[in-house]
This record gives structure tokens, C-alpha cells and sequence, in this order.
């Protein structure tokens, strides 16, 4: 039963369907929600009950995995993190911009992915092992907490205009993704990462724009990290 | 076995190209033109009678000294250079067709080398006794 704040949500579904054709056209689905319910339990209402036919991805459902990142009322949000009761009605519900869409809310991911790929976000260090943990300091360690928070979602590329426009750009998180290994002590690679980062498709396409800061569900300071790679260049070149 | 004893071999550093350069000089020389534009429009437009008193004799008087042809020689390179870069970043950010980005940005860096020689030009070359 809906408690006090719950009722009836209008939910607006941008649907593509490529095998029907044609242009993408909104649908409009009515679901009732309790106080607590988030976006995506209204998604899976509309799946489980109404229409079998829509298309999202998700997984986890609980922030962590990332996989329902989409736009809700025009920002990019994950649909497990936003409740249903802090929007305005009729809430609409699009797929991510700048990638191309599968279906429905389902877009190709493999472009960011690629991006992700470029700045090696992998430990390297071929020292020879120790016999315990490579150690590291408390304040090293904090030099790149930030960083480690990122959940590969896509809100923040997919919200950045310079990603929507030229469809080349690495995007913000992978500029994240290097950061998080550009300063850790304890990395021998950051040089090569750099050097990605500083091609034309790299950190200095970064407009400061500030949509991927604001995008973040993990509240990453995204667009701190990605003056802090520039930085990291210059410093590196004078 | 001992704690770390190789480096890993690093490139030399990263290959910070055209963007890295280009990125600095704007942050540069937007400092740098602030105060140039500023204390312009603060001697020029405010101090003293004003604009009103601008006339010819005015710009000849103030060319004829090598601080004010250096502060205006500065202010039109720094601004037109700085311009023209965004102008091509913008370019870059937003022309998705090779053929149309190329062109567009010849045209602007022609115009801008154009004025850039012009401007010079007057700067340098300014002969009051031309004028009158």
C-alpha cells in the first residue's frame, strides 16, 4: 500500500525498439510507489506488470555496480539512487547521451570502454615482489582516495558536451580511472598514462564544464581530478 | 628478498603535444590581459577627462612613446592569439565533418594572422604627420 508521500507516479520512457524502426517516441506508464520506492523499482513495476518489452540494465541495484546509470528528468542519475518521491511529475526517463542505443534504455558501452582501456587502469609496477604488501603511507594513500570511488557508470562521460559533440574525446572517467593510478605511489606507469591523456582526444579537451562533477553518483570531485592530470603534465614537461 | 631495488625504465616523460602548450597560454595570457585590458580602459577611458578627450592627437601622442606601442603591441597579439584558439578549440569541439573543421579553421587562422600583421603594421609603422 503507498504510504503517506507515495500515490501514482507518470513515468515518460524514451523507447527505441531497432528491430520496428523509426525514431525513438516516449512512452507514458502509471505506477503506483511507496515513499521509498526509487526510480528503478518503478522501471521494474513496468517490466514485472505492464510491459515485458522494456529494455534497461541493472544489477546490483544498490549503487555499487553501476549498470543503471540514465538520465531522469534531464540529469544523469542512477536509477537505485534517485526516489521516486524527490521528483517532479511526470518524471522522464532516458537513455544516456552520446553513446549509441541498443534498445530502449540499453545503450553501446564499448566506446567508453575503449576510452577506459587507453590510460591502462591496471596497477604496474614489475620491481621485484616483496616479501610482504608494497607499503605506502596513509597520506600517499590519500592522494588518489578520491578516485578509487569510481563505479564505471557513465553518468559523468555521458553528461559532458565535448563527449556529446565530438565522440572522440577519452571523457571523464577514464581521465578519473588514470588519476586514480597517475598518483599512486606505488604505480611506475604514470608516464605512459599521461601521455595518452595528453593527445588531442585527452584531459586538455576537459572544458570545465562541471556537468561530470555534478553527474557523479559517487560523488567524485571529477572535474578536480581532471585539472590535477593537467597539472600533473605541465609539471612534468617544465 | 629485498624491498624495491629497479625502477621501472619510464618514458622520459609524457608527450605533452600542441593541446598542453596551447592550454598553458590561455591560462597565461588571460592572466596577463586582465591587467593589460584593464589598466587600458582605467588610463584611456577613465582617468583625466575621460573618453572625450581621445582624438587623433591623443593616439599619436600616446604611439610616439615605446611603453604605450609595446603595452598595445602586447594586448592585440596576446587577445588575438588567445581568441583565435578558442575560437579553434570550439571548432574542434563541435565541427564533426574533417572537410568543414579544416576549412573553418584556415579561414580563421588566416583572418587572425591578417589582422595580427595589420594591427602590427599600424602600431609600428604610425606616422602622425600622415594624418593631419
Amino acid at each position: 500500500m503507498p504510504g503517506p508521500a507515495g500515490g501514482e507516479a507518470t513515468i515518460r520512457v524514451l523507447r527505441y525498439d531497432p528491430d520496428a524502426g523509426g525514431a525513438p517516441r516516449w512512452q507514458t506508464y502509471r505506477v503506483p510507489y511507496e515513499p521509498m520506492d526509487r526510480v528503478l523499482d518503478a522501471l521494474h513495476a513496468i517490466k514485472w506488470r505492464a510491459d515485458g518489452t522494456l529494455a534497461f540494465r541493472r544489477s546490483c541495484g544498490h549503487g555499487i555496480c553501476g549498470s543503471d546509470a540514465m538520465v531522469i528528468n534531464g540529469q544523469n542519475a542512477l536509477a537505485c539512487k534517485v526516489l521516486i518521491k524527490d521528483l517532479s511529475q511526470p518524471i522522464t526517463v532516458e537513455p544516456i547521451r552520446g553513446l549509441p542505443v541498443h534498445k530502449d534504455l540499453v545503450v553501446d558501452m564499448e566506446p567508453f570502454f575503449d576510452a577506459y582501456r587507453k590510460v591502462l587502469p591496471f596497477l604496474v609496477n614489475d620491481d621485484p615482489a616483496p616479501d610482504r604488501e608494497r607499503l605506502q603511507s596513509p597520506a600517499d594513500r590519500a592522494r588518489y582516495d578520491d578516485t578509487t570511488k569510481c563505479i564505471l557508470c557513465a553518468a559523468c562521460t555521458t553528461s559532458c558536451p565535448v563527449f556529446w559533440g565530438d565522440g572522440q574525446y577519452a571523457g571523464p572517467a577514464a581521465i578519473v580511472n588514470a588519476h586514480r593510478f597517475v598518483f599512486d605511489s606505488r604505480d611506475r606507469a604514470s608516464n605512459e598514462r599521461l601521455a595518452v591523456l595528453s593527445d588531442k582526444v585527452g584531459a586538455f579537451r576537459c572544458r570545465t564544464v562541471f556537468n561530470c562533477t555534478r553527474a557523479c553518483p559517487r560523488d567524485i570531485h571529477v572535474t578536480r581530478a581532471i585539472q590535477e592530470v593537467k597539472s600533473e603534465i605541465l609539471k612534468r614537461r617544465v | 628478498m629485498s624491498l624495491a631495488t629497479r625502477e621501472r625504465t619510464q618514458t622520459p616523460a609524457p608527450a605533452g603535444g600542441l593541446e598542453l602548450w596551447t592550454w598553458f597560454f590561455m591560462r597565461i595570457s588571460g592572466i596577463v590581459l586582465v591587467f593589460l585590458v584593464l589598466g587600458h580602459f582605467t588610463i584611456v577611458h577613465l582617468l583625466g577627462e575621460g573618453v572625450d578627450r581621445v582624438n587623433f592627437a591623443f593616439v599619436a601622442g600616446r604611439w610616439s612613446s615605446p611603453l604605450w606601442q609595446t603595452w598595445d603591441w602586447t594586448m592585440l597579439t596576446l587577445g588575438l592569439i588567445h581568441g583565435a584558439n578558442g575560437l579553434r578549440v570550439v571548432i574542434d569541439d563541435y565541427v564533426r565533418r574533417d572537410g568543414l573543421r579544416a576549412a573553418l579553421k584556415s579561414a580563421l587562422y588566416v583572418a587572425s594572422l591578417i589582422f595580427l600583421l595589420l594591427g602590427t603594421l599600424i602600431i609600428v609603422a604610425f606616422d602622425p604627420a600622415k594624418g593631419s
